[in-house]
């Protein structure tokens, strides 16, 4: 197993975003999890390639998802791992983000993985610290992991990203899950759309080389993923969309509005879904469409891929084999 | 140059060891001399006695130098107005003069108007009063009072603009707070009328500006951060021309940064409107790009903006439209801004670099050094109605010397303000103060360059 490991080439210290990664490096991490998704699914699924290693998870939002899987890969590859959740109304904001950045540093992790409310905030604690940083989502700029694992789930569904016409569907604007994956995926070559109303697109979103759509049913078109997003319930009284019941006439996902895409197209949501908001609870439980579920499992792959290749990538450790 | 004959690094606002005792006569010669306020601008020298300017010109030592005075031989580099600084941001009204005025005069600028924008707000005589008295006792440079235009820079109730006035006041603004409501706006124009006071507002509509901290576009959608658009200024400045129209007020808008906003500028003086504006080095020196990986020194108020708006802000400046260019100083203590961008405070300090940035317009634009100039003397003072900013006889020697050509590095660790918050660390300026002179004494001296 170590041998795949070696065959990783990632000339990143930290994994902060999508941006800026190449293909090659995507594939590598991506076949690297494929390697994991096997053994996940044995009786015995440890391994000791991060014997010795620290992660620690450091989340400044909630988070149970991300949060269990991240602990979960750093356990199965043998890390000790250590939560550590900061609720940000009980500190002083920034101040302590650089401060517990140090303390934390003292302590020689190995891994950082970080989630922050403000967009940015992870690339600033990368900067104050000896370790990897692994980007757990920040603000409303990227979550590479969550991007990897739909990457992933797509690729062993369809065998290929290049190519594939994918329609990510609704809040956009407050999305870091939408950023990372439109990175991504146009990064490997498949044509990337966005449906949603202007108010829930950020300006200039086009200048990422996404198509844009107002209209599901013109959206949808002849797609082979619908991505749906999160629409947090706050936004939706008035503010940036009406209501809920015109939100989910006009953008929530049901199979009427899916008979427009490929008859074999697949649904993805990153979770956690508002069922009757932006998706059809049937259609979201529907096994023949929907892959949710394995998204969540392709999840842990991902990071246990992640964390052993930023480990590996650190120049203070030296590779074993 | 005697370079490396001190050390450079503790560069001080000091007062020249012959002045401080007693300021007699002083003889600057060997000066190019450049009064934008009557277009002078030749070689020449200029005598003071006593803290004023008592003759100046071409042929002014033509039969030698007078004995009994103190000559300061320019070298041939520029001997100007002192620079008189419109916008300056001070947290705490009183004490921070010292480092800011240390920090202006190694700017060159002699003159600053403090914004009421402190912690409690000047809006009251007895506030304005005492940052009257606090310049006086500081005495490094010229300090003026802006007062607030609302009560508590609150935006509701106007101050009592006229007693202010009397106190000290040059001019009535809430600051970095833009007044939201029109009515008080209007009546804000109207009542200021009647003693012919200037109002001065940094457009900007809060509603729409809503929580976004950078340029709205490509960039601040790539980095996840809430974007202001342009209209946020545009829409304000319009209204306030409006208003200016149907009061027949005076008014200035601070910091312009957008394309629209110099147009709109430009046709309310096509209209004959009492209309003036000014803008900051950040404006027309620097874009959104600036911004980059989330650097907070670029985050100001209002935003960096797109390059077609700093071209258009540049236009403005060259044909006039835009009058005067300000530091916009606003001091952070780091810690404010070590902070994920959408946390740090915004706001720049600008003093001590604003004569080199702004001479970069002179090189790589239309302006010549004289108009460019006009901006930051004559220019400000004018609109102020301040006896500052020109070469006149019987007026106070405020002067600054300085080298346009001399290259050096903007090195934030090195500026004497004590906060180093600015946008233009490592940038490569040329154009550097030699020598600044209030009421005829030295009050900043470049130890590294000889004059």
């Amino acid at each position: 197993m170590s041998a795949v490991t070696l065959k990783i080439r990632f000339p990143h210290r930290h994994l902060l975003g999508i941006e800026g990664v190449s293909p090659d490096e995507i594939s590598g991490l991506l076949d690297l999890s494929e390697s994991h998704v096997e053994q996940n699914r044995q009786t015995d699924k440890n391994r000791t390639t991060l014997r010795g290693r620290t992660c620690i998870n450091l989340f400044f939002e909630n988070s149970t998802r991300t949060r269990t899987s991240f602990e979960l890969a750093g356990k199965r590859l043998g890390a000790d791992v250590i939560n550590m959740s900061v609720s940000t109304s009980s500190i002083k904001k920034g101040e302590t983000l650089i401060d517990t950045a140090m303390t934390l540093n003292a302590m020689h992790p190995d891994v950082l993985v970080v989630r922050h409310p403000d967009s940015g905030a992870v690339q600033l604690l990368s900067e104050k610290v000896n370790c990897a940083v692994i980007n757990g989502g920040d603000g409303r700029h990227e979550h590479p992991t969550q991007a990897l694992l739909d990457a992933l789930t797509i690729r062993r569904r369809k065998g290929k990203l290049s190519g594939l016409c994918v329609a990510i569907c609704g809040d956009i604007m407050h999305s870091r899950v939408a950023r990372s994956n439109i990175h991504l995926l146009s990064t490997m070559g498949a044509q990337v759309r966005v449906v949603a109303p202007p108010t829930l697109l950020p300006a200039k979103i086009g200048t990422l080389g996404v198509e844009i759509f107002h209209r599901m049913e013109e959206g949808l078109r002849d797609c082979d993923i619908v991505m749906m997003l999160r629409l947090q319930l706050e936004r939706m009284n008035g503010s940036f969309v009406p209501s809920v019941r015109e939100y989910f006439r006009f953008y929530g996902l049901d199979y009427a509005k899916l008979e427009v895409a490929k008859p074999d197209a697949l649904i993805m949501h990153p979770g956690p879904m508002n069922r009757g908001v932006e998706i059809d609870g049937e259609l979201a439980d529907d096994i023949d469409r929907s892959v949710i579920r394995e998204q969540v499992e392709m999840g842990v792959a991902v990071r246990m891929a992640c964390l052993e290749t930023l480990t590996g990538a650190l120049p203070k450790i030296e590779c074993k084999t | 140059m005697a370079k490396g004959a001190k050390k450079t690094k503790t560069v001080k606002a000091k007062a020249a060891p012959a002045s401080t005792v007693k300021v007699a006569r002083t003889a600057y010669v060997n000066a190019h001399l450049i009064d934008p306020a009557s277009g002078l601008d030749a070689p020449g020298g200029l005598l003071s006695n006593d803290g004023l300017i008592t003759d100046f010109g071409p042929d002014l030592y033509a039969d030698g130098t007078p004995e009994d005075a103190e000559t300061i031989d320019c070298q041939g580099r520029i001997l100007a107005p002192g620079l008189v600084d419109m916008r300056v941001q001070l947290r705490d009204p009183g004490h921070e003069h010292e480092e800011a005025t240390a920090s202006a005069a190694a700017g060159g600028i002699t003159t600053i108007i403090v914004l009421p924008s402190t912690d409690p707000a000047i809006d009251s005589v007895a506030l304005v009063e005492f940052i009257v008295r606090r310049a006086r006792e500081v005495g490094l440079i010229n300090i003026y009072p802006m007062a607030a235009l609302t009560q508590g820079l609150e935006g509701r109730e106007i101050t009592e603009m006229g007693l202010l006035t009397e106190a000290g006041a040059v001019a009535f603004s809430d600051g970095v707070a833009p007044i939201d409501d029109s009515l008080v706006m209007r009546r804000a124009l109207s009542y200021a009328r009647s003693f012919d006071l200037l109002i001065i507002q940094r457009p900007e509509d809060r509603s729409l500006a809503n929580e976004g901290v950078m340029n709205e576009g490509e960039i601040a959608t790539r980095l996840g951060l809430a974007g202001i658009p342009n209209a946020a200024e545009t829409i304000q400045l319009e209204r306030d021309i409006q208003l200016v129209e149907l009061t027949g007020g005076r008014y200035h808008a601070s910091l312009l940064s957008t394309a629209k906003s110099v147009d709109l500028v430009r046709r309310a003086k096509m209209r004959g409107l009492d209309v003036t504006c000014d803008t900051a080095p950040p404006y027309f020196a620097l874009n959104e790009i600036a911004v980059g990986d989330y650097r907070t020194f670029s985050r100001l108020s209002p935003p960096l903006r797109r390059e077609e708006d700093r071209c258009a802000v540049v236009e403005g400046l060259e044909d006039g439209t835009i009058d005067v260019i300000v530091s916009d100083h606003a001091p952070h203590h780091q810690d404010s801004k070590r902070q994920p961008f959408a946390q740090a405070e915004s706001g720049a300090v600008g003093l001590e670099t604003l004569l080199a940035v702004a001479l970069d317009l002179t090189r790589e634009g239309s302006l010549s050094l004289s108009d460019m100039l006009g901006k930051v003397t004559c220019g400000p003072a004018d609109i102020l109605g301040l006896h500052a900013g020109r070469l006149k006889k019987g007026a106070a020697a405020d002067l600054v010397i300085f080298d346009p050509g001399a290259p050096w590095k903007i090195d934030a660790d090195r500026l004497i303000s004590k906060s180093k918050n600015t946008p233009f660390d490592g940038k490569l300026a040329q154009g550097r103060v030699i020598r600044s002179v209030i009421a005829g004494k030295t009050v900043f001296h470049a130890p590294d360059l000889d004059v």
